[in-house]
């Protein structure tokens, strides 16, 4: 086992530990769509500078943020995601010049459908973070994981039975 | 293996004479030469269609019925492609879905029983929908196609469903709506995800239960024959009837008062509608009804009418493009300014082929319009 491996495991038995002493408490899983050149890079930067910030989100990195269609996002909730943040480069700063233009139209259009389908839009987030914003990134998680906390499971996740 | 031999033996596929009339006039094998049915049917019948489950040619076939309407041994070959798409796709193989698959997912994620969906948002106050009613209104995916299509075509999805309520009103029908019917599962059901497909319909016919409508109506092909067909038909439900809309006109005809309204149309049959439930004449019948309108035939009509080229949401590629564009130009050179389509679907594939900045761009470019909106806009009051 990596070491990261074993941290991934820690942090999640510290979860259910802590939740098993406060009682039965939902803990919210977040898929992150972050792109390469920016948001990734800013997760890792939060990383190397060892901040404290929620562990329930797992990171799916793509080339660009433009790349995150509604096809994404949807299999991501279908799959019983509870939230989907979806980051980028700041306005000027994508990698591809225009990138994270494409990616607003795209995530209008999945705004659209999700509202259509019943969930709650504030399940979904697009966000700029660029790469030297550890700190910004962290709050950014911090701040959707008390959010989707705040709004419950969602009612594709077969895994919380409350 | 031995699924695929059932598959054979259960849609008569064992008495193909290998004449390759099915290869002469699929729409797919014109433009793909990869793709040949009565190859695949051999391959079938002679290996087991070992080779076929892996192969990516199974999910490109429009199941659109042109091939059974010429073989002379009634080879029932799309549903051959759908049973043996049910076992691939239980394998793991899968095509290659158009939009990212993200309308596939949609169907999918339409199966959670918990799901609460707020699709009646184009309800507006120019129509009148009641609470309960004997006629209930089955919107299918329209709000869905709304929210994906209408920034990219210029052309709104859900004006369909408004002016098909306006027809019923027009017959003095105050039809019902459901707040949260689900997807009638069409496209799961062809590309093999049965169990799918059974939930959705589970959930819709108790839908249809708690409404107590007797009569559904439906401006969609697909929905039309999934409803007809897969729900009411085959599980043998008495107490429902199914109606497409063109259907209810053509009965009503009388009770219609027109404009006069001076177009020039062509009708495209959807393959649903018309090889699949042979409703070829009643769009026809209440079109030709409105004074002043001129339908001329393409000459591939009816029964030899060619397919909008993607079925299923599955492997859109060069082949399907060709399909629409030969299609749209036999259109076009009919003379009619109008293509009218009675599903949706076929509308969506056109218009994405027009979208194009092709050499022949003047020789596809004719407008195109939905049967009920046709129909809404001749209503005189």
């Amino acid at each position: 086992m990596h070491f990261w491996q074993v941290n991934t495991v820690m942090a999640e038995k510290s979860v259910k530990t802590k939740t098993k002493k406060t009682g039965k408490k939902f803990i919210p899983d977040i898929v992150a769509f972050a792109c390469n050149w920016c948001s990734y890079a800013g997760a890792d930067t939060a990383g190397v500078n060892r901040m404290q910030y929620s562990p329930n989100f797992r990171v799916i990195r793509t080339m660009c943020s433009g790349r995150v269609t509604p096809g994404f996002v949807l299999r991501a909730l279908k799959l019983g995601a509870d939230g989907v943040l979806v980051s980028g480069c700041h306005f000027g700063d994508c990698h591809y010049i225009f990138g994270n233009y494409k990616a607003v139209e795209q995530f209008e259009k999945t705004k659209k459908l999700v509202k259509t389908l019943g969930f709650d839009e504030r399940r979904i987030r697009l966000e700029w973070v660029s790469a030297a914003e550890g700190n910004r990134w962290a709050e950014v998680i911090d701040e959707f994981v008390a959010q989707i906390t705040e709004l419950g499971p969602s009612p594709l996740n077969n895994n919380h039975k409350s | 293996m031995e699924m695929a031999v059932t598959e054979l033996k259960k849609n008569k596929a064992l008495l193909c004479l290998e004449c390759g009339k099915c290869t002469a006039v699929c729409p797919i094998s014109a433009y793909d030469r990869e793709f040949s049915p009565r190859r695949m049917l051999a391959e079938g019948i002679f290996y087991g269609g070992g080779d076929l489950i892996s192969d990516k040619r199974l999910w490109s076939c429009l199941t659109c019925l042109l091939c059974s309407e010429r073989c002379p041994v009634d080879v029932r070959y799309s549903e051959y492609m759908k049973g043996v798409r049910e076992i691939a796709q239980k394998q793991g193989n899968w095509g290659e879905p158009s939009h990212g698959s993200a309308l596939l997912h949609i169907m999918e994620m339409m199966t959670a029983p918990k799901l609460n969906q707020n699709r009646t948002g184009w309800i507006n106050g120019n129509i009148k929908t009641a609470e309960k009613s004997d006629v209930l209104f089955f919107t299918g995916c329209l709000p869905y196609y709304e929210d994906f299509f209408a920034k990219d075509f210029d052309f709104h999805p859900i004006s369909i469903a408004v002016d098909t309520v306006r027809i019923l009103n027009h017959l003095k029908i105050k039809p019902a709506v459901l707040p949260n019917e689900r997807c009638c599962g069409h496209d799961l059901y062809w590309l093999g995800k049965i169990d799918e497909f059974n939930k959705l319909r589970e959930l819709n016919l108790k839908e249809f239960e708690r409404s107590e409508a007797k009569t559904i109506v439906t401006a969609c092909a697909e929905c039309a024959y999934t409803l007809k067909e897969l729900y009411v038909k085959k599980l043998g439900l008495n107490s429902i009837e199914v109606k497409h809309i063109s259907e209810l006109v053509a009965e009503n005809i009388d009770r219609f008062k027109f404009k006069d309204q001076n177009l020039k149309i062509t009708y495209q049959d959807p393959c649903r509608l018309g090889r699949h439930l042979n409703i070829y004449d009643s769009p026809r019948d209440a079109m030709k009804a409105v004074p002043g309108m001129d339908l001329n035939e393409m000459p591939h009509n009816k029964r030899g009418s060619i397919c909008c080229g993607t079925t299923n949401w599955m492997n859109c590629g060069a082949s399907s493009s060709r399909i629409q564009k030969a299609r749209l130009t036999e259109a076009k050179n009919t003379g009619a300014d109008t293509l009218v389509t009675a599903c949706p679907k076929c509308q969506i594939h056109f218009r994405c082929s027009q979208c194009g900045k092709g050499k022949d761009k003047e020789k596809t470019d004719i407008k195109l319009k939905d049967f009920t909106n046709i129909i809404a806009s001749a209503i005189d009051g």
